[in-house]
């Protein structure tokens, strides 16, 4: 009772019936974090150990507490020459281009489908755009293996009918920079077109009136007025997009090639090391502590990349 | 009758403005014709395999997989039809999972969206961090396997398949934002006010208003689920438990392993094997996975289009 006369600031800071409900209401997602979020992160000190089943009774956590301490051992083999040069150089570069396309050609392709005068043809195509978004890698593989089969691919069957000798696609690395690259921009592409798109409409029309009426030609509105304004909105997928450069898409990398080996010079990035670590290799440790670097400096590069963007432009930044 | 006439000119006059403001009808047929290919890229690899999987093995034999075979057959789907033992369970086991995933998920997610939504909660700086942390930091597939396997007991279970995909934070982020913008803070307060407890408040008012926001994380999560191959890749090893996307993903073998237990025509296993027309039935089970997708997606797109935009609008 006495509680009623108090300021009001006081009483909120009270625990109140009110949160232990709301507690309880959250409890199973609490739950749910603390079981498939943190404890992974804890069994990530296996990047430092090396780990052995000491006692198969027991749970993970009790081995991996057992194993000894090995330091930086098992970070060595990705900086030394071979495998562990190839897929960082791989992963980078991958992602890289990824990141650039994947900001440049929705932008573009927003940018232009904004102007088309049949808004509802707009609409259809970007209904259409956005399917392969829904289309899992196991499915796509098969996409792909309609065209590149060797026997019976229609690629290799058009290229007879050329004249031309056919290409075994599974067994040619060269060519598949350009297909992987080509894959993850068309399934990107239509979840990349909303976003901006909606930021476009959002755009006061009265600019363009103003622009148009004081001699602005369609390409100088474009980039006078509607990139400038989408500028926030970019940077935040720029940023979002960063925290991914250490990331590989594993379904690209490993189902669509079908798990070629031939293809690997192209195709071992970072997923499918660490894949190919804890299926083949009796030592799971190289491989966790590359899952460590990748958390670490993912979490770095959003971080930096945001304190960047607020140095430059204090609105764009989004933590 | 009058004021129907003013909103359509009202509706209008935009247009007419717009229509003076904008490209050349030359740049409008280069930009549509670009956007056609994009979308016919799109479109024609799933049409492809549809056209590939009626195609008769013959014609395959004969042209390999061409947009015009020059024979029509539905053996691919009569086989898939003699194993329904094996493709109904794959199919079983993706429904449920589907259906259990997007239940579960949509309560955890909405409940924690909802508690961040409430700035009067008292854990609410310490959900934040909760929900925050994951989306920047993991622990790595090695770590994430060991756990599974040896810590929750879960491998070789259907729970491998549910629980990792039920909360994503990205999704919590988007619930946490609709709650805030579209209920309205009087309500609670006067719910509150009449003596109704949280979860009352919350099941009874707070959530049959939410629709179109559980509409949108329920399609996110339906589609997470019957899209998902990495989980069964990972950790299913048993071949009953396996869903379609793991039966497609495990084709080759399955369409021997299948031609092995071929006893349902009364012919030899090997001749069956061999009648077996491998590829169009490959390209069979895949249609068998997109189809549902193409049919329930574009009524579904904006519902996407809303819930991605919301998630994207800055606080």
């Amino acid at each position: 009772m006495s509680n009623e006369k108090q300021p009001k600031h006081k009483k909120r800071d009270r625990w109140a019936k009110r949160d232990t409900e709301l507690t309880f209401l959250t409890l199973p997602t609490v739950i749910w974090y603390i079981c498939f979020c943190y404890l992974p992160m804890f069994g990530i000190l296996m990047a430092f150990k090396n780990y052995r089943v000491i006692d198969g009774s027991k749970t993970f956590f009790y081995n991996l507490l057992k194993s000894k301490w090995t330091g930086f051992k098992n970070f060595e083999f990705l900086f030394s020459s071979g495998s562990g040069a190839l897929v960082v150089k791989l992963t980078l570069l991958y992602n890289i281009v990824f990141i650039i396309l994947g900001i440049v050609i929705p932008v573009c392709l927003s940018l232009m489908m904004s102007q088309l005068h049949h808004k509802r043809y707009g609409k259809v195509c970007q209904t259409l755009m956005f399917l392969p978004y829904f289309m899992s890698w196991v499915v796509v593989t098969y996409f792909v293996f309609a065209f590149l089969s060797p026997d019976k691919g229609l690629a290799n069957s058009l290229l007879a009918k050329m004249g031309k000798d056919t290409i075994s696609w599974y067994q040619q690395p060269k060519y598949w920079p350009a297909i992987l690259i080509f894959l993850s921009q068309w399934k990107g592409m239509g979840y990349g077109m909303v976003v901006y798109l909606a930021t476009i409409t959002g755009i006061d029309n009265t600019l363009y009136e103003a622009a148009m009426i004081d001699g602005a030609t369609k390409f100088q509105q474009a980039t006078k007025i509607t990139l400038p304004l989408m500028k926030s909105v970019i940077i935040m997928m720029f940023i979002l997009a960063m925290g991914g450069l250490v990331r590989s898409d594993f379904g690209l990398f490993y189902q669509v090639t079908k798990a070629s080996d031939s293809l690997y010079t192209v195709t071992e990035t970072i997923d499918v090391f660490i894949y190919k670590m804890i299926k083949s290799q009796p030592n799971p440790n190289m491989g966790s502590a590359a899952a460590f670097l990748q958390s670490v400096v993912g979490c770095m590069l959003i971080l930096l990349s945001n304190k960047i963007v607020k140095k430059v432009d204090k609105d764009s930044a989004i933590i | 009758m009058a004021e129907k006439i003013k909103r359509r000119k009202a509706q209008k006059e935009p247009e007419v403005e717009s229509k003076i403001n904008r490209v050349k009808p030359v740049t409008n047929i280069i930009f549509s014709a670009v956007f056609a290919i994009l979308a016919l890229t799109c479109v024609i690899p799933a049409i492809f395999i549809v056209i590939i999987s009626f195609s008769s093995m013959e014609s395959i034999n004969e042209i390999g997989y061409s947009f015009w075979p020059t024979s029509w057959s539905l053996d691919a789907y009569r086989y898939l039809w003699n194993n329904r033992t094996m493709i109904g369970t794959a199919f079983l086991v993706s429904v449920f999972v589907t259906i259990g995933g997007t239940v579960i998920g949509l309560y955890l997610t909405a409940a924690m969206g909802y508690a961040l939504s409430r700035s009067s909660f008292k854990l609410n700086k310490l959900y934040t961090i909760i929900v925050f942390i994951p989306m920047v930091f993991g622990g790595g597939l090695v770590s994430t396997y060991n756990v599974y396997s040896s810590m929750l007991n879960i491998k070789d279970t259907i729970w491998v398949l549910i629980l990792p995909l039920a909360v994503s934070s990205f999704n919590v982020i988007i619930c946490k934002t609709f709650f805030k913008t579209t209920i309205p803070q009087s309500i609670l307060e006067s719910a509150e006010i009449d003596g109704a407890s949280q979860m009352r408040t919350y099941f009874t008012i707070v959530l049959p208003i939410s629709k179109p926001l559980l509409a949108t994380i329920g399609i996110l999560l339906s589609f997470s689920y019957w899209n998902d191959w990495f989980l069964s890749l990972m950790y299913i090893s048993d071949a009953d438990m396996y869903s379609l996307q793991a039966v497609l993903m495990n084709v080759e073998k399955n369409i021997e392993f299948l031609a092995q237990n071929a006893n349902t025509m009364g012919a030899s296993a090997a001749a069956y094997a061999l009648s077996m027309p491998k590829e169009p039935m490959r390209m069979a089970m895949a249609v068998l996975i997109v189809t549902p997708i193409a049919c329930v997606y574009p009524f579904f797109q904006q519902y996407f289009v809303s819930g991605l935009t919301i998630g994207s609008v800055k606080e």
